[in-house]
Parts: structure tokens; C-alpha cells; sequence
């Protein structure tokens, strides 16, 4: 799997995380590592505090439901070095039920909205978030839409104006 | 005074002033139903006196499942959602996720497709910019620089429509080109017009830049520190104003950005003057840009049949009806003017020549079997255009900082997954700790200078 011309990001999460990478490859020139999601927070932290490699940026932060694969989704990370002008892609994947993984709303104050945009979408729990609401849709909304399993066509109850004097 | 502290009751007063307030913290909502808040986002404040102690920033009103039904439709059929992130630059939307198409499917596009690429999506940065600052500026009460810029930005948009056909939804992308070419007289057209959006950002200059109200208001107010910013993952013009010159068209050159001589403007104070400033001079830069890409424009390979003989069409069809079709796929004819732009002449100019994602050009589906095949494969249900399987995440610079689509193939005609990673999330997340401690007056001044453009923020 380590082919030679691994570039440096890489080699050095190689090195770090060996044990706990599933998968490695640098498809269209894009640096792509699958890791257990027990190692995601202290690969994040690693990531960015590294001489070596400064990913000072979260660039984006977000899920995929692969539905019929197991286990089922993939949290998908973006990191940027804005010093060394890398990115780097981390994804984690995380199965049901009760899928969760660790908050980075420590390293970074974006994630605190990434994850909860990703809870609001696909219910995926982050462990230690200060305040996991949803973020773009209403509390009242039953399921998280961008799972496979729910429908384009499902309508929502409606939500009537909240009593401000209740 | 110690000997009045004893009323006449008797009963000894505090002889130190009470710690605790007599006044009460009051809860604000500032919108949705606000205009300033451009109806889409809720803040709700907790205020002491006029000093903002808490917000809490609510967004989603403009939520309409762009990730949930790019899934559910083409590749092709994402464009029209796309106009409809960044409202003010749909051209750089609709560009942005044509590339991370292509790049997963490996398609290169032509350099003139590149050069009006990059001109269209210079045009649209202008149009953001000019709506950004014209609409803040209306905001803290100069209603006039509004109007001024908002007849620079129609300029543009007569501009953006003689190419496009459309002012804002344009979908003007496709995947390895664009819909049609340059019309005729647009490069004397974008002169002009830039002659003239410079005139009127030089009277907004004049108007706002020295202006001591303006100043008052902006200078100092909605302050975020550089490493705040990165913490937020913040691009674009706000991180910019911090002093960081991150700038993607810089950082990782696409199109023919490399070939092109700009600057990116940085701020040093992070506040909103400085967001101001770097937007002004962001838009010069923006005219430089294209000014410089429409002197080397090229023109695209104009290919001719191996006799270099332009047929009629009724001839070039009678021939594909006989079967000797050996000679037309490099012949040409003029479809004008019910298809006009579909010529093939045109076409080679504005297309990546690829079987695979572009649809042939008119003339060539009415005469031969080979064409008309090809038109059907694009278009019909269940086969379409099947990027790899695989994933690819690509960005380009937009008008609030870096735009990027994460898509995910599984082979099939439809992508499993689009995400769109829109700029103006990461300064609305900060809000929050930039309004607190401030006043309550500074609301406004510093939600406009996020430029959130709610399209893109809750997709």
C-alpha cells in the first residue's frame, strides 16, 4: 500500500498512525487517508500542530451515507495548510446504530457549525459538542434529510408560531 | 458621610453601593422580519443598555436542499440550483462545480473557454462586490451610494445577459465548456463598462472613503484577529482584511489565473473599514484581470473539413441519409439562426472535445449517425454523463472566499454526493463573538460587511 512517492502528509500520518489507517491513496493528486474513528481526534490535533505540516485550516467538514456499505457512513474532513499550501482529506467511517465521533470544536471554533450541520443532516452525534442542535433546519423537523433512506417526496408537519408569552 | 447612613427608621443603609444593577438584560430579536437581515437570518441579542452581551445567530430560513436534490438528478441538471447559491455571482457557482466535474472525470477545456471563464467569473466578483458595499452602505443610512452602485451593477448585468441570456439565473456553465461563446461586440461592450463602473467607484470613493460618519461607523467596529479568523476557517475579503493574503487564485492558480497580473489586496485592522477598503480595491483589481484576459483571449481551433469547405445543411443531411457520412464529421454547416451558436465552428472554441460529457453540435446530429448517437447518450435516462467512481474536492476563489464542491461518484449517471462548501458559513459563525461586546447600532454595519448572501449559506 506505502508506494514510494507518498507525498509528505502521508508519510508521516504513516508513520504516526500506521496501525490505525485503513486506507491511503492520493487519487487525482488528492492526499485521502481513512482512519479508525478512534484516532480522528488526536490525528486532527496532530495535523495541526505539526512543524511539519500546520493544517491551521478545517476547510470542511461534512458526512457521506453509503447506505448499503458497512459501516455506513463516512464523516468526510478537509484540512488546509495555508503555510505549506496542502490539503489534506481524512474520512472516518462510522456505523450504525447510534453513529458518533469525536468533537473538534476544541482545535477548531468552525466546527462547532460543521458538525452541527452534519447532525442536522445526518444524524451523526459528535461526542463533547457544547451544543449539538440542529443547524439549518427547524427542531421540530422529524429525520435527517440527506440520509439515503429518506425520501425527496416526505413532507414535514407544520410548525405553527411559537407563543412568545408561553 | 457615615452619619447619614442611619434613616430615620433606624435601620442602617449599605454603606458601599450595591454591586448588583437595578436593570435588567433585555432580550432583542433582530429579524428574520428585518431589513437588514435581508429577511433570512434571525439574531437574537441579549443587551445591556446599548452593549450587546450575548447573540445567538439562527440561520436556515433559505433552506431548500441543494445537497438533497443534486442526488437526485444529472450532473447536468445541478446547474440551475447552482445560480441560486451565490445569487449576486452565479457565474462563479456555476463555473466551480463544472470544475470539480471535470477534474473527476479528467476533462480539459479549451483556452478560450478558459479565458471566458475567467472574465465571466471577474464580472460576477465586480457584481458581489458592488451589491455588498452598496447594500452596507445603505444600511448605515447612504442611500445614495446604493443607487450608484447599484447602476454599476446593472452595467454589468446588461453584460453578464448579452452572453448568458439571463441577468442572474444564468446556467451558463456546463460540464467541460460553457453555453455559447462571446457575442461580437462584447469585448467593446466590457470596455465600456468598466470605463464606466470606474467612474461611478470613484465617486463612491470620493463619497465613503474620507467621509467622517461613514468612518465613525465602520473604523475599528466588528474586529476579528487573524488567528480568530483561521480558527473559523474564514477566506475571502474577511480574512483579507485581517492582513492574511490567502486568496485562491493565487494559492492554487486554475483557468488561466497564472497568466494574469494582480494583486490581492490586504487589510491590517480586521474591522470593517478595512473589509471595506479591500473590497474597493478587489474590484480594480477584478477590471485588471479582465482587461488583461481580453487582450489575449484566443481564438479557439476553427476547424475546417480536410477540402476546408462549409456546406449547406440540406446537403450535409441528404449525404448522412446515403450513408456517406466518411467526410462529414469534419465538414461543416451553418445552423443560424434557429441554432445559432450550435456550429460547429463555435462549438470546437467553447467545448472540451470529449465524447463523453458534450453534447455534439446541432449540425452534426442532423447528418450523421455518429452524432445523433452521441446526442442520445448524453441525454437519455440511465446513461447521461458517468464521471468515474471516486471523489474529488475542488474550490474556486468567489466573492466571499473559497467556494469548493466535494462530489462523490459511484460510476452512474447521478452524483451519490454533492456538497458545497459555501464561503459566507464562516464569517456568519464568528458573528456571533464579533457583535459580542459591541453596540447594538454596530449590528448592522458588521453584518454587512459578511456580505451573507443566505442562497449559499443555507443552500
Amino acid at each position: 500500500m506505502a508506494a514510494p512517492e507518498l507525498s509528505k502528509t502521508l508519510r508521516k500520518i504513516q508513520e504516526r498512525f500506521g496501525d490505525q489507517v485503513i486506507e491511503m491513496h492520493d487519487q487525482l493528486g488528492q492526499d485521502t487517508v481513512v482512519i479508525s474513528k478512534s484516532a480522528i481526534f488526536e490525528l486532527a490535533q496532530f495535523l495541526r500542530d505539526d512543524p511539519d505540516l500546520k493544517y491551521n485550516y478545517l476547510t470542511d467538514l461534512t458526512a457521506v451515507d453509503y447506505f448499503k456499505r458497512k459501516p455506513r457512513f463516512e464523516v468526510v474532513y478537509h484540512f488546509m495548510s495555508l503555510e505549506y499550501k496542502t490539503r489534506v482529506r481524512v474520512k472516518v467511517p462510522v456505523g450504525e446504530p447510534d453513529p458518533e465521533v469525536e468533537s473538534l470544536t476544541p482545535l477548531w471554533k468552525i466546527a462547532d457549525w460543521l458538525e452541527r450541520e452534519t447532525w442536522d443532516m445526518f444524524g451523526i452525534k459528535f461526542r463533547n459538542h457544547p451544543d449539538l442542535r440542529r443547524l439549518l433546519l427547524y427542531p421540530e423537523f422529524q429525520g435527517h434529510p440527506l440520509r439515503k433512506d429518506y425520501p425527496v417526496t416526505k413532507r414535514q408537519p407544520l410548525v405553527g408560531p411559537k407563543d412568545p408569552m408561553a | 458621610m457615615s452619619e447619614s447612613t442611619t434613616t430615620t427608621t433606624g435601620i442602617p443603609e449599605a454603606t458601599t453601593p450595591p454591586a448588583e444593577k437595578t436593570t435588567k438584560n433585555m432580550l432583542l430579536n433582530v429579524g428574520p422580519s428585518h431589513p437588514a437581515m435581508h429577511g433570512v437570518i434571525r439574531i437574537t441579542v441579549e443587551l445591556e443598555g446599548e452593549i450587546v452581551r450575548k447573540a445567538d445567530i439562527e440561520i436556515g430560513y433559505l433552506h431548500r436542499a441543494f445537497e438533497k436534490h443534486c442526488e437526485s438528478g444529472t450532473y447536468t441538471q445541478a446547474f440551475p440550483y447552482t445560480d441560486r447559491l451565490n445569487y449576486v455571482s452565479p457565474l462563479i457557482n456555476n463555473f466551480g462545480y463544472a470544475a470539480a466535474v471535470e477534474k473527476l472525470m479528467g476533462l480539459e477545456i479549451p483556452e478560450r473557454c478558459k479565458y471566458i471563464r475567467v472574465i465571466m467569473s471577474e464580472l460576477s466578483r465586480i457584481t458581489d462586490h458592488l451589491t455588498c458595499i452598496g447594500a452596507s452602505a445603505m444600511e448605515l443610512g447612504a442611500f445614495s451610494v446604493f443607487l450608484y452602485m447599484m447602476k454599476a451593477r446593472e452595467w454589468l448585468y446588461e453584460l453578464i445577459e448579452s452572453v448568458t441570456g439571463a441577468r442572474i439565473t444564468i446556467s451558463y456553465g456546463r460540464i467541460g465548456g460553457v453555453k455559447a461563446d462571446l457575442p461580437k461586440e462584447f469585448a467593446d461592450n466590457c470596455r465600456h463598462a468598466m470605463k464606466k463602473t470606474r467612474e461611478v467607484l470613484k465617486e463612491v470613493d470620493a463619497l465613503l472613503t474620507r467621509n467622517r460618519i461613514f468612518i465613525d461607523r465602520m473604523k475599528g467596529v466588528g474586529i476579528i484577529s487573524a488567528e480568530e479568523a483561521i480558527s473559523y476557517g474564514i477566506t475571502g475579503p474577511f480574512l483579507r482584511s485581517t492582513g492574511v493574503a490567502y486568496d485562491v487564485r493565487k494559492a492554487w492558480p486554475y483557468l488561466v489565473y497564472d497568466r494574469m497580473k494582480f494583486d490581492v489586496p490586504v487589510g491590517t485592522n480586521g474591522d470593517n473599514f478595512d473589509r471595506y477598503l479591500v473590497r474597493m480595491e478587489e474590484m480594480e483589481q477584478s477590471m485588471r484581470i479582465v482587461e488583461q484576459a481580453l487582450d489575449q483571449i484566443p481564438e479557439g481551433p476553427t476547424n475546417v473539413d480536410s477540402e476546408g469547405r462549409v456546406i449547406p445543411p440540406d446537403l450535409m443531411a441528404d449525404l448522412g441519409k446515403f450513408g456517406k457520412t466518411a467526410g462529414l464529421l469534419k465538414s461543416e454547416t451553418l445552423l443560424e439562426p434557429t441554432l445559432e451558436g450550435t456550429e460547429k465552428r463555435v462549438h470546437l472554441q467553447i467545448r472540451a472535445n470529449d465524447k463523453e460529457a458534450w453534447l455534439p453540435p446541432k449540425e452534426q446530429v442532423y447528418s450523421n449517425i455518429e452524432a445523433l448517437m452521441n446526442h442520445f447518450k448524453i441525454i437519455m435516462l440511465g446513461h447521461g454523463i458517468r464521471p468515474p467512481k471516486g471523489e474529488v474536492y475542488d474550490m474556486v476563489e468567489g466573492g466571499n472566499g473559497e467556494l469548493g464542491f466535494y462530489i462523490v461518484s459511484d460510476g452512474t449517471d447521478r452524483p451519490w454526493r454533492v456538497r458545497c462548501n459555501g464561503p459566507c458559513m464562516r464569517p456568519m459563525a464568528a458573528l456571533a463573538s464579533i457583535l459580542t461586546g459591541g453596540q447594538v447600532a454596530d449590528i448592522i454595519a458588521t453584518f454587512g460587511s459578511v456580505n451573507m448572501i443566505a442562497g449559499e449559506l443555507d443552500r
